[in-house]
């Protein structure tokens, strides 16, 4: 029978009632005897001198412990944050990697660099303490954009990157993209900006550090994707804590979509002021903090360029990008740009050869790293705004052109011209799905019906596919990856049959706790209430690499699997024993273990209580206990893919884009639990039309200040916003090369979604002669163009 | 935020006296204030909450029209049957105020005194006659708001009540900010009898009456009778949200949904 709690079953989230009812641990809620609250002093200036920082008014202030600056952590020998990618330019040449002190040590470079920390009994105190302390800056002019830090004349913002270049990479093979254009019939081109996010999690970063003096023992708990990254990247490279000296845990964590990957400052600053004053030292983030310092996500310039047969056949992709990288480089920002962009630019098509080079350079904003999707949605954006000119150009249907440049399911597994090589993919049926779920016959009619109602409307098709699941450790290493990316599960049988699992993989709001609990449930047919999933604490998860990239279930379900496994091997060993068979004899099926052919048979309960009091217990072979670690390095990345369709409705009078209609039709191979996912694509798809139609991170381009500081003047998309969506997913095309067949669906929603609503939005104003409009497209953009084509109305 | 006393006076009298301290500030539904002093950007001594006052409270009808007690929440209005049923567009405008959080919270008194250009109040205290009762005097809506952030109150003055006078037709029609929800474009309008009231907020530092649209509607009270008319886009409010030229658009299209709505 099958487990009612098993993969494929829709149970809801178990960690929901602990959420719902208040009762979730979050970092900032933890509290310690003792406990002293940091505040830090930031800069007001995207570009400043450090002259000198006068800190005596604040320590003379009531319930002030401590104010540490650059100084005092130089002095103490605190490194710099480390990145965790490096990549060469087209020249060989290493990229430009400045030091990224957590306290500014002479230079600020953006509004929000950290100069100082001010430590004090409460945080009022505090937070009253930080604007007493004096810093005398000297203001220098500053680069806010990509565009302005490379023209030339731009203020540096590292002495030692010349030109504000981090590295001018590329990808591909230049010779043959020239030759196929220079053979052309069509050429499409476009110009497109894909405009900075803030990703704006639900819960702010924050940090508690703690130091034991009894055994020079350290701990950090903070708002982390990934506790045991951190600990190296901080223990290794800032304060030089070995690994057994220092414990990092990431409790419950509100949200991260990638902002709480990467190792900041404010980790560093309250792990070691906790030794310095001798007391624990919480910081907790406000939400204009946030705004100011959490990672940035996105922001390219691109030009690309589709080269084309008579029939509408791609050539050739040539891409060139722009990438902003912010102030300093955070932990994995310039991967970002590169291989989780440049190498997913063949997209669904067989695009023979395809050449991109990226420059990134530095700005004197917030820095920029992997933003949920992070390369991918600009990939996706690019290439599939690209196709809908490319249709316009060659006069195909933009289904039909897609439909003749898919790569064929039976071309499987599939070499790119940029190092990715699919497993797996039905391009084409997730379109034929797709139609009839949007009713495409019927658009022709439902536009000329908004058309006598005085409003334009507009269908758009998004394909996407994305590299998750990262990666074999070999092949993210050759490509400048200074970690493996494995992962590591444990899984504990407890005496009286129960289990822990241990996962390096770290749940925010994917729902692991449900998810990875319904896969040991069906693999050892017990109750799920039986299981418990243990994760984000170094002490008790053996190793991991957390959760980011769609990769929790691919890379950390892998090694869960791999865990079971070597549990069912012993417990294998051990029913022969008991049972008095041949291991050969032995069969197993959803926990039970029976000699083949007879009524003997024992469940995974009996075995764990005899490993543990092995009265009968074949130990000249084995050791007592039924605990098992396993450890999993994917051998390809997965390739979650699929298709999204948007229909809008335009009002002209006030240009505001209202969402009709919205499909996805989505490939992530195995699903285990269809609730979860579907709450996943959920997520994902408002994430993507936020980007699409309301939020924008400005910088004021002279003054390097947050033009759009607080939810005042930063959109974001509400549930009135959007439509209800239809959401399909189909099974017919697992992962071949992980073990539970899965590809992952964290961050699909967003890849597919921002190009599906613009090149809808586009689609609605192809008769005002539209073909491209940047994101967001805001009611006074899409008015304008209206206006712009047609003097006309707009004055009537 | 930076300390301060907190008061809540139980009648006007004890407010008055209260509000008297230097950097006294008056508490409304704190919508605007709280958020300023979580910021950091005031720094009151005291802070004199009004919602402890039973005279402040209430909606009545009050010479055809309604009275409106100053500390009367945003949802009140907006759920009010007596408010629905004598200006329902007075209503729908409360129930358009921010989200429903602020509306539980903000106060139409504490609204008006803030006068911030995009708040939607000021445009139906201006298109509704409404005269503004305070613990000193009577001030006509006409003559209330004074500027951006600025009204004809006296430091220490009270806002008790809002008359506003019952029109035979009225809509409010707004073009919200999607970040704030504010108004970036507000207009009321209203008819009574042959004469037409168009109020526009969000467009400029303060409300104001288009009265090129209010001459053509007390002639036609038609939508198409504002057609080719439009309010000069120089000195409008332009910010990353709306330029000055789209809000002078908007006031137009919003003014003409305001009369198709009111019928």
């Amino acid at each position: 029978m099958a487990n009612p709690n098993g993969i494929g079953a829709s149970v809801r989230r178990r960690e929901d009632q602990r959420f719902l009812t208040g009762r979730g641990n979050y970092t900032d809620d933890f509290k310690r005897l003792n406990m002293t609250h940091a505040v830090h002093v930031r800069s007001p200036y995207a570009h400043a001198r450090i002259l000198g920082i006068d800190a005596s008014g604040a320590l003379a202030m009531p319930g002030v412990v401590a104010v540490l600056t650059g100084a005092d952590m130089e002095a103490d020998k605190v490194g710099s944050l480390p990145c965790g990618w490096q990549i060469h330019s087209k020249d060989g040449s290493p990229m430009k990697e400045p030091p990224h002190y957590p306290l500014a040590r002479d230079r600020v470079r953006y509004v929000g660099d950290a100069v100082a920390v001010v430590i004090a009994e409460t945080r009022e105190q505090a937070r009253d303490a930080a604007e007493a302390v004096v810093v005398d800056y000297e203001e220098l002019p500053a680069a806010a954009t990509s565009t302005r830090a490379i023209d030339g004349s731009a203020p540096l913002v590292h002495d030692d990157a010349p030109g504000n270049v981090c590295y001018d990479w590329h990808l591909g093979d230049k010779a043959a993209v020239d030759a196929a254009f220079a053979q052309a019939t069509h050429v499409a081109t476009i110009d497109l900006v894909n405009q900075r996010l803030v990703p704006n999690a639900m819960e702010p970063r924050a940090a508690l550090g703690e130091y034991d003096p009894s055994n020079g023992e350290y701990t950090l708990t903070t708002t982390s994707q990934n506790p045991h990254v951190t600990r190296l990247l901080m223990g290794a490279f800032v304060l030089g804590i070995p690994e057994h000296k220092l414990r990092v845990v990431a409790p419950d964590v509100g949200g991260g979509f990638g902002s709480k990957i990467f190792h900041y400052g404010e980790e560093a600053v309250v792990t070691w002021a906790a030794r310095k004053v001798g007391r624990p030292v919480k910081w907790t983030a406000d939400r204009s903090e946030s705004f100011l310092t959490d990672a940035h996500g996105r922001d390219h310039v691109s030009h690309a360029e589709m080269a084309m047969d008579a029939d509408g056949n791609f050539l050739a992709l040539r891409v060139s990008t722009l990438a902003n990288l912010g102030a300093y480089l955070s932990t994995f920002a310039p991967s970002i740009p590169t291989y989780l962009y440049a190498t997913l630019l063949a997209g669904q098509y067989k695009t023979p050869a395809i050449y991109a080079e990226v420059k990134a350079v530095f700005t004197h904003t917030a820095p920029v790293d992997a933003y949920r999707g992070a390369g991918r949605p600009e990939a996706c954006y690019l290439i599939e705004r690209l196709v809908d000119v490319a249709a316009g150009v060659v006069g195909l249907d933009k289904t039909e052109i897609r439909r003749r440049n898919f790569v064929p399911a039976e071309a499987m597994p599939y070499q790119t011209p940029v190092a990715l090589q699919y497993d797996t993919g039905d391009f084409a049926k997730n379109l034929d799905i797709a139609l009839p779920l949007v009713d495409y016959d019927g658009f022709r009619q439902r536009r000329a019906d908004s058309r006598a109602r005085g409003k334009l409307r507009g269908i758009g098709f998004a394909t996407y596919i994305e590299a998750c699941g990262i990666a074999p450790s070999n092949v993210a290493g050759a490509l400048g990856a200074r970690a493996g990316l494995y992962e590591c599960a444990e899984v504990r049988f407890h005496p009286t049959g129960s289990v822990t699992v241990f996962t390096g993989a770290h749940s925010h709001g994917q729902g692991h706790e449900t998810t990875f609990a319904q896969i040991v449930a069906e693999r050892f047919g017990i109750p799920i209430e039986n299981v418990e999933i243990v994760h984000g604490d170094t002490n008790k998860i053996p190793f991991g690499m957390g959760t980011y990239g769609s990769r929790s279930l691919a890379v950390g379900g892998s090694a869960l699997v791999k865990a079971m496994d070597k549990v069912e091997r012993k417990a294998k060993k051990i029913a022969a024993h008991m049972l008095e068979a041949a291991e050969t004899d032995i069969e197993v099926k959803d926990g039970r273990f029976t000699v083949a052919g007879t009524d003997k048979s024992l469940g995974i309960g009996d075995i764990a209580l005899q490993a543990y009091v092995p009265h009968n217990f074949p130990l000249d072979e084995l050791e007592p206990g039924l605990d098992e670690q396993a450890f999993y390095d994917p051998k390809n990345f997965t390739y979650p893919n699929g298709c999204h369709v948007c229909e809008v409705e335009i009002d002209p009078d006030t240009g505001v884009t209202t969402i009709v209609n919205f499909a996805a039709v989505d490939d992530f191979g195995r699903v285990i639990n269809p609730l979860i996912v579907e709450g996943q694509v959920h997520g994902g798809l408002v994430q993507g039309i936020g980007q699409a139609l309301f939020e924008n991170c400005v910088y004021d381009e002279e003054s390097g200040q947050l033009v759009t500081g607080s939810y005042m003047d930063y959109c974001m998309p509400r549930a009135d916003d959007v439509p209800s969506f239809t959401v399909r997913y189909h099974e017919d095309q697992p992962c071949t090369h992980n073990p539970l067949g899965v590809k992952g669906c964290g961050e699909a929603g967003t890849i597919g979604a921002a190009a599906a609503v613009i090149n809808a939005v586009v689609d609605a104003l192809s008769d005002y002669g539209v073909t491209h409009m940047d994101m967001p497209a805001t009611p006074e953009k899409v008015w304008r163009v209206i206006r712009e084509a047609t003097p006309a109305m707009a004055a009537e | 935020m930076y300390a301060f006393t907190y008061q809540r006076p139980k009648s006007l009298a004890d407010a008055a006296a209260a509000i008297q301290a230097e950097e006294a500030k008056l508490l409304g539904g704190g919508q605007t204030l709280l958020p300023t002093l979580k910021q950091r950007l005031a720094q009151p001594s005291d802070l004199i909450d009004l919602g402890g006052i039973a005279e402040l409270k209430g909606i009545r009808e009050a010479d055809g029209g309604l009275e409106i007690g100053a500390f009367a929440r945003h949802a009140e209005v907006a759920h009010s049957d007596l408010v629905k049923r004598v200006i329902p567009a007075l209503a729908s405008l409360a129930e358009g105020i921010g989200d429903r959080q602020v509306r539980n919270m903000g106060t139409l008194g504490g609204s008006i005194a803030n006068a911030d250009p995009s708040a939607d109040y000021p445009s139906a205290v201006v298109a509704l006659k409404a005269a503004v009762t305070t613990d000193r005097r009577t001030i006509a809506g006409d003559d209330f708001f004074t500027g951006m952030f600025e009204t004809a109150l006296e430091p220490g003055e009270i806002i008790k009540s809002v008359r506003f006078a019952r029109p035979d037709k009225a809509a409010y029609a707004k073009f919200r900010n999607p970040a704030s929800r504010y108004a970036i474009v507000g207009v009321f309008v209203a008819r009574f009898g042959g004469e037409v009231r168009v109020a526009v907020t969000g467009a400029a530092g303060s409300v104001f009456r288009a009265e090129a649209f209010e001459s053509a509607l007390a002639a036609d009270f038609r939508a198409d009778a504002l057609n080719g008319l439009s309010v000069e886009a120089d000195g409008l409010n332009a910010d990353i949200h709306a330029s000055a030229e789209y809000r002078a658009h908007l006031v137009t299209v919003m003014a003409k949904r305001a009369v198709a709505a009111a019928g």
